[in-house]
C-alpha cells in the first residue's frame, strides 16, 4: 500500500527512471494501481442486530476529488521549486515526442528540462528523449488511457526535476480521456497535425476547451493534404475563445521559434511570481 | 475508457461513506452527471456492470441525474442552453461564453443498509 495516497499496489502502472549510470529500464519496484483490490472482510461481527435498517447519506462529493487534491499537491511542489510543468496532449502520432526532441536539442544550455513520458506499453518515447541527454521517467499505464495526478506524484519522486526547470509531461496519445485529469500542470498544450481532420477540435472539444495552447504540427505537409488550416483554427477558437495557436513543422523547423518564445515567456512568468 | 477510472472512483467514494456509516450494502446511489462532464454514458454502463461485482454496490440501484449544460455569453450576458462547447450565443452569435453548469460529476447521495 502506498503511503502517499493509500492506493493498493497489486500492479498495473509501472515507473522507470531512465538512468544514466545504470542499466536502461531498471524498474523501481514501485508498482501501483488504482484498482482497489476488492478485498472485503466477510467475517464482520454483528454484535448487535440491524435488520433492514436503511439510511440515506448525503455525499455531495466530486468523483475526481481525489485526483484534484493530488493535482493541487503536485502544483504546490512545482510552484515551490519554480518548475514550469506542461501537459502535452494529442491523438496518437501528431508529433509530441518529435516536438520534445527538437525543443530539448534546440534549447539545450538555455533552459533546463525534465520529461515524464506516458505510454501504454513501450519505452520507445522515453528512449528517444533520453538520447537528447534529458532526465526522463517513463510511466507505463498498461491498459490505462490517460495519466492521472497520482502517477505524476510518484514519477516526480523518482525524477526530481531541478528547480527552475521546465517539466514536459507527454500524456498518452488519446484526445478523450486525458482531458478529465488535472495533473497539476501549469498549462495544457494540445497538439494536432495537418494529417488529421480540420474538425478535430469539434470532435474532441473537451481537450481543446481545457488547453491554453494549441500547436498545429506537420505544416510541411500542407501542400499534400486537404487540411484547411484557417478552418481548423476557427474551429478551435469556437471551442475555446482563449486558446493560443502556433503553427509549426518539427521536420522543417518552421514556426518553432514561436513555440520557443511562448516557452520562454512562461518561464519568465513563473519566475516573477 | 476513462469511464472505468470514473466508475472505480464512484465505487470507492460510495464504499468509504457506507463503511463509515456502519452499513454493509449500498441499496441506491444517486449521481449528478453534467452533459459536458466528458462521461460517455454507454461506456459508463459497461464499466459499471463490470466494476461493481463483489463490492458493496453489487445490488445497488443507480440513479443518474443528467444536468443539462448552460452557458453565459460574455459579450451580451445572455444565458442559454448548450449542447457543445462550440455552440454560439443565440442572440449575438459570439463564441465567447462561460460555462455555468453541465460539468458536474459527483456522487450525490446513498441509501445504505
Ligand atoms: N512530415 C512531418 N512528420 C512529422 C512531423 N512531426 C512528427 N512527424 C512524424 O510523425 C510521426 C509521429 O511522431 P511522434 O513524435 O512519434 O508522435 P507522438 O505524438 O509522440 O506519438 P505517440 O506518442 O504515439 O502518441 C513520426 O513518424 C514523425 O517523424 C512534422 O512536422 N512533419
Ligand atoms: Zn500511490
Ligand atoms: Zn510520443
Ligand atoms: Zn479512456
Ligand atoms: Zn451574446
Amino acid at each position: 500500500m502506498c503511503a502517499t495516497c493509500g492506493c493498493g499496489s497489486d500492479g498495473k502502472t509501472t515507473f522507470f527512471l531512465i538512468d544514466k549510470d545504470q542499466q536502461h529500464n531498471h524498474s523501481h519496484d514501485h508498482v501501483h494501481t488504482h484498482n482497489h483490490g476488492y478485498v472485503h472482510d466477510h467475517g464482520h461481527t454483528h454484535d448487535h442486530q440491524h435488520i433492514n435498517e436503511k439510511k440515506i447519506i448525503d455525499v455531495e462529493q466530486d468523483v475526481l476529488h481525489q485526483n484534484n487534491l493530488l493535482a493541487e499537491r503536485n502544483r504546490g511542489y512545482f510552484d515551490a521549486k519554480h518548475i514550469l510543468a506542461l501537459n502535452l496532449v494529442s491523438s496518437p502520432g501528431s508529433g509530441k515526442t518529435s516536438l520534445l526532441e527538437r525543443s530539448l536539442r534546440d534549447l539545450k544550455g538555455e533552459l533546463e528540462f525534465a520529461v515524464i513520458e506516458g505510454d501504454q506499453q513501450t519505452n520507445n518515447d522515453a528512449d528517444r528523449i533520453f538520447a537528447t541527454g534529458t532526465k526522463v521517467t517513463q510511466i507505463n499505464t498498461g491498459k490505462g488511457c490517460h495519466l492521472d495526478a497520482h502517477m505524476i506524484t510518484h514519477a516526480i519522486q523518482d525524477l526530481k526535476p531541478a528547480d527552475y526547470s521546465v517539466l514536459f509531461i507527454e500524456n498518452v496519445g488519446n484526445l478523450v480521456c486525458p482531458a478529465m485529469f488535472d495533473l497539476g500542470e501549469k498549462e495544457r498544450v494540445v497538439i494536432m497535425s495537418v494529417t488529421e481532420g480540420d474538425d478535430k477540435p469539434l470532435k474532441y472539444p473537451d481537450m481543446f476547451h481545457s488547453s491554453t495552447l494549441c500547436i498545429i504540427n506537420k505544416t510541411d505537409l500542407l501542400p499534400y493534404v486537404p487540411f484547411d488550416i484557417e478552418k481548423a483554427k476557427a474551429n478551435a477558437k469556437k471551442v475555446n475563445h482563449y486558446l493560443e495557436i502556433i503553427e509549426v513543422s518539427c521536420t522543417s523547423g518552421d514556426g518553432l521559434p514561436l513555440w520557443y518564445n511562448w516557452l520562454r515567456s512562461k518561464v519568465l512568468q513563473a519566475e516573477t511570481i | 475508457m476513462h469511464e472505468l477510472s470514473i466508475v472505480m472512483g464512484i465505487i470507492k467514494i460510495a464504499e468509504d461513506h457506507a463503511k463509515a456509516a456502519g452499513a454493509h450494502s449500498v441499496d441506491e446511489i444517486e449521481l449528478d452527471i453534467g452533459t459536458l462532464s466528458g462521461v460517455d454514458m454507454e461506456s459508463m454502463e459497461f464499466a459499471w456492470t463490470q466494476a461493481k461485482k463483489g463490492t458493496m454496490l453489487n445490488n445497488s440501484l443507480k440513479k443518474v441525474n443528467s444536468i443539462s449544460a448552460k452557458a453565459k455569453c460574455l459579450d451580451c450576458d445572455t444565458e442559454f442552453d448548450i449542447k457543445n462547447y462550440y455552440d454560439a450565443c443565440p442572440v449575438c452569435g459570439e463564441h465567447l461564453i462561460s460555462i455555468l453548469r453541465g460539468k458536474e460529476l459527483k456522487v450525490k447521495s446513498l441509501l445504505v443498509s
